[in-house]
């Protein structure tokens, strides 16, 4: 629990000084991931296991978060440059 | 019997915790964005894995280890999915990786 605690605020510190966006995506999916399992040690160490329900939600909902941030960004990005996006080569 | 599950169990969690202090080391340390985004793959995948085969051992047979197993296949099936749409969309906005010999970083926001 400690050491999930400890990862979670190493990926928040990633998350506060990331140098670009996808970084702070990145820190965010590790951080919903995290969240996930440190709810269910806390629940297991209070010994109520009905928090894994919670944890089970929360990470279906991390997981649409992340899928929904980065359309809104892709998207952005596309209205934005659409005319030097032809000549991108990847 | 029950010491065994015991130990297994402390194994994996042991195993899990310094996985995941290592995953979440390596996304401060590295220089880029995507073997920043190797080492969060590590944390989705293998930490979580090990922490919640160890919660599993912990549990016994019951409807709490069911959920578990719930947990750790949504999260192996979302994480992939979120990791590969990150780098594809950090590809679109024209983040290149730094490569060896390359000099100088290249990466920068679009």
């Amino acid at each position: 629990m400690i050491a999930v605690l400890v990862a979670m605020s190493l990926v928040l510190c990633r998350a506060i000084l990331g140098p670009t966006i996808y970084d702070r995506i990145l820190a965010m999916n590790v951080f919903g991931t995290t969240t996930v399992l440190f709810i269910a040690v806390f629940g297991f160490l209070t010994g109520r296991p009905e928090f894994l329900d919670i944890a089970i939600v929360y990470a279906l909902i991390s997981f649409i978060l992340t899928i929904a941030i980065l359309k809104f960004f892709e998207y952005g990005d596309m209205g934005r440059g659409a005319a030097d996006r032809d000549e991108l080569d990847i | 019997m029950n010491v065994v599950f015991d130990l297994i169990s402390w194994i994996c969690l042991l195993t899990g915790g310094a996985v995941i202090i290592t995953g979440a080391a390596g996304i401060i340390r590295f220089p880029d964005f995507f073997t920043r985004l190797h080492a969060a793959s590590v944390i989705d995948t293998l930490g979580c894995m090990l922490i919640v085969l160890g919660l599993i051992f912990q549990a016994g047979l019951s409807i709490v280890s069911i959920k578990l197993v719930l947990i750790v296949f949504f999260i192996l099936f979302t994480t992939p999915t979120a990791a590969h749409a990150l780098a594809k969309a950090a590809l679109h906005g024209q983040l290149k990786p730094v490569l060896t010999g390359s000099g100088e970083q290249t990466s920068k926001s679009s």
